[in-house]
């Protein structure tokens, strides 16, 4: 099995795309799987580092959460642009992280730029800070909070 | 300049409300984009268009090829996902690029790399 498909996540993926494009029909799921084993090979030459992921029921919930948070925020920042709230101020915030493991930073990275309102700036791998600029920056202490206790926690579980 | 001539009512309404709101959405982000005083406030805001407004967009096409073809077209969802993986890189990218020409210029507003700890011996 793991001879055979070295990355069989990577392998599913590639395969439900294919499908997704093309279609469902019996040659194309011949050719999609044929596609997504061959391409999936690729990946062992590039030797990427092993992911450290656990599957687990924590994408789920880490899944419906980043979707309920980008709707809300997406409102949050629509009442900014359109009301203009005198009492708003923007600010970059200073998130000291536990996570160390490089994929699950990119996995919040992702999340938190494509929540409206917040953007990463950079991560200091060196001091495992993140800085990040708010929209709406009311305290610093609830968002280090809100991103710890919503994300954080839970890309620990998935992520070792 | 009817291109869905065969798209019954009820599907009719549920699209072009999803349409609507999506293009509205978008709108909005790109409102803020002309608006918002910072740069850093101003990168916010596209991100309504790549989130919720895409998203809106891409459940309208969905429904409205469904309903047209009489079966699930779903590879939208593609479409969702590439650019929510696509747009963080972007953005960063614009992001860093300001925050280094702002700490060249030696900028009060932005905070400074900070001092670099020694690793413990």
């Amino acid at each position: 099995m793991n001879r055979l498909f070295p990355y069989p996540v990577l392998t599913l993926a590639l395969f439900v795309m294919w499908i997704l494009l093309t279609g469902f029909s019996p040659g194309h799921v011949l050719l999609g799987g044929l596609v997504a084993a061959l391409v999936s090979r690729t990946m062992l030459s590039l030797k990427p580092e092993p992911t450290g992921f656990r599957p687990s029921l924590a994408i789920f919930r880490l899944a419906g959460l980043v979707l309920a948070d980008i709707v809300r925020s997406n409102f949050a920042v629509a009442r900014i642009i359109l009301f203009k709230p005198a009492e708003r101020h923007s600010g970059f915030l200073h998130l000291p992280v536990e996570l160390r493991n490089p994929y699950a930073l990119a996995v919040l990275a992702v999340i938190i730029t494509a929540t409206p309102g917040t953007l990463w700036v950079q991560h200091d791998a060196r001091r495992h800070v993140i800085l990040i600029h708010v929209l709406d920056l009311i305290d610093e202490e609830t968002w280090i909070r809100f991103i710890k206790d919503r994300y954080e926690r839970l890309l620990l579980e998935i992520f070792e | 300049m009817i291109q869905g001539p065969d798209l019954p009512t009820w599907a009719a309404v549920i699209v072009g409300l999803l349409l609507l709101t999506g293009a509205t959405t978008t709108l909005i982000g790109t409102l803020g984009l002309l608006q918002l005083k910072s740069f850093y406030e101003r990168v916010h805001a596209p991100t309504l268009g790549t989130t919720l407004g895409a998203a809106l967009i891409l459940a309208a096409s969905m429904v409205s090829f469904s309903v047209l073809q009489s079966r699930p077209v779903i590879h939208e969802i593609l479409i969702g996902v590439f650019v929510t993986l696509t747009t963080p890189v972007t953005l960063m990218l614009l992001a860093r690029a300001a925050i280094y020409r702002d700490r060249s210029e030696g900028a009060s507003r932005v905070p400074t790399d900070g001092p670099r700890r020694t690793p413990p011996a």
